[in-house]
């Protein structure tokens, strides 16, 4: 194998092991810094030796052994600092535990990760770390922050950690379910960083980031394949991935969704997320938030045109969103759907109601002002297009808003 | 590993006989499962004193070292294997008390 065939079988390795050789490495150690650092270590020989020496015949387990290998160095470097009960550790296996439902080491270490004690910010950073296998400087970057603030965000959430001893381990099954939107809200939320970066100064799609976002929920729905959720926001993340080349115009500005070139929708994501949603409904189960942002999805991926979509189903599953999820957000997409079934008139009265709780979103503005066009009130556009273009950060939804107010004449 | 549960009051005052009852239910309950180490219920933090003697002379100083709308009324001080068995006795005892709580691991 040439050095490029080495790097890309060390890169793949790196996106299918990371997280089963850090998981491993917590579970006997029971310490998240030094499973990282040895993984980290690891890889690094990986680095340095496969090209000269070939790649192993199993990497994961190569991987698995040399960073453990390096955990039990840097412990014993700092012996003088190790407490008795992690000699404890590197001494003895740990007895086979009963084999339960789930047991992979990955899904021990997502709760981990997302555990509800930690804040939101927290569970992002270490699940991306962790998990992603990402560096300090690429999650600040990701998340506009600064590089020491990320970096004290992490440290403080694997002190709290261990100093409260959250444990390493999956939810009784009676927790799970609450747990797990926790899992998928954290995914989520990396997903739609990425989808509508919220910087001036960033691409408007970071694909690095909705990319590990779908990786990571295809990793958590290998392992929860039951949940119903998680193959709701898999579909969900499927279904609006397909559009991404066609949503941002050569000049980098946004190209709505009536106005995309639809062959430009990735035809193999869309199919894929179609058959989730297609699953979900099969199963006759109530569906969840997540299940229901989906089959929307699913209902604007089936038309050909814009002019085909069917408007009603998607006001029909808004009203069933809106029973489950009633917020404001909610509510402002619904208005959306209902000005394309019923017309401009019904939906901003709708969205006039939202004022309050929404005055400092830009959508609502940006909603009210295609509204207001629509109804011939140039004016009361225009100044509507102004207050979303003011609270606007997505740099390809401002090109959008600005062409659109300076067409209103 | 021991962690310290702090009933936090927020200005509801004394715990009506109803919420007594619970507490002690509650209590019952951590001795029967082996939590149970300590608890007690503060009086309210007005006739607390402030004494500090790192200076060459000892000083007194009437009311609580912070002024807060928020403050302990008491606690548990409970035995539990890890964070999640903690937090789970601390959202029963919160609902027994019917107060919200904080918790902290001892060192």
């Amino acid at each position: 194998m040439n050095g490029d065939g080495v790097r890309e079988v060390i890169i793949r390795t790196h996106h299918e092991e990371w997280a089963r050789v850090v998981a491993a490495l917590t579970r006997r150690f029971g310490d998240l810094d030094i499973a990282e650092e040895a993984a980290a270590e690891a890889f690094a020989t990986a680095v340095e030796r496969w090209p000269a020496d070939g790649v192993p015949p199993n990497p994961g387990a190569w991987l698995t052994t040399t960073a453990n290998r390096k955990a039990i160095d840097r412990i014993r470097r700092e012996s003088k600092r190790a407490d008795k009960q992690r000699e404890a550790q590197m001494s003895y296996d740990e007895p086979p535990r009963p084999a339960g439902a789930i047991e992979d080491e990955r899904l021990r270490l997502i709760f981990t990760c997302c555990h509800p004690a930690l804040a939101m910010e927290a569970r992002v950073a270490l699940t991306l770390r962790l998990l992603g296998g990402l560096t300090v400087p690429e999650i600040a970057r990701a998340f506009l922050v600064q590089e020491a603030t990320m970096g004290r965000r992490i440290t403080r959430a694997k002190a709290k950690i261990k100093a409260t001893r959250l444990p390493y381990r999956v939810p009784g099954a009676e927790d799970l379910p609450a747990r797990v939107t926790g899992v998928l809200a954290v995914l989520f939320l990396v997903f739609n960083e990425g989808y509508l970066a919220s910087g001036p100064d960033t691409d408007p799609v970071r694909r690095d980031l909705t990319a590990e976002a779908i990786r990571l929920t295809r990793m958590v729905r290998a392992l929860l394949p039951e949940d119903g959720e998680v193959a709701g926001l898999l579909a969900l993340m499927l279904l609006t991935e397909a559009r991404r080349t066609a949503r941002v115009s050569a000049s980098g500005e946004l190209v709505t969704l009536d106005e995309q070139y639809r062959d430009l929708w990735d035809a193999a994501l869309i199919a894929e997320g179609h058959r989730l949603v297609r699953d979900r409904l099969a199963s006759g189960v109530a569906p969840g938030r997540y299940q229901i942002l989906a089959a929307i999805n699913a209902v604007h991926t089936s038309a050909r045109d814009a002019r085909d979509t069917d408007w009603s189903q998607v006001v029909a599953l808004y009203d069933q969103l809106v029973r489950l999820h009633p917020t404001p957000i909610v509510a402002l997409n619904r208005a959306v759907a209902v000005g394309e079934l019923d017309g401009p008139e019904p939906a901003l009265a709708l969205v006039d109601r939202l004022r309050d709780q929404l005055a400092g979103y830009h959508a609502f503005h940006a909603t009210r002002a295609d509204l207001l066009r629509r109804l011939g009130r140039p004016q009361q556009a225009r100044a509507a297009y102004d207050e979303a273009i003011a609270l606007a950060g997505n740099t390809a939804e401002t090109a959008y808003l600005t062409r659109r107010r300076d067409q209103l004449g | 590993m021991k962690y310290l549960v702090s009933v936090i009051d927020d200005g509801t005052g004394r715990a009506t006989p109803t919420e007594e009852a619970d507490i002690d239910a509650f209590n019952d309950r951590l001795r029967t499962d082996g939590h149970w180490v300590f608890a007690g219920g503060l009086g309210s933090p007005d006739p607390a004193t402030v004494v500090d003697n790192r200076g060459a002379e000892p000083v007194f100083t009437d009311g609580p070292f912070v002024e807060a709308k928020e403050h302990l009324a008491g606690f548990w001080i409970i035995e539990a294997a890890d964070l999640d068995v903690a937090l789970k006795l601390a959202a029963d005892g919160s609902k027994a008390c019917n107060r919200k709580i904080e918790v902290r691991p001892f060192l």
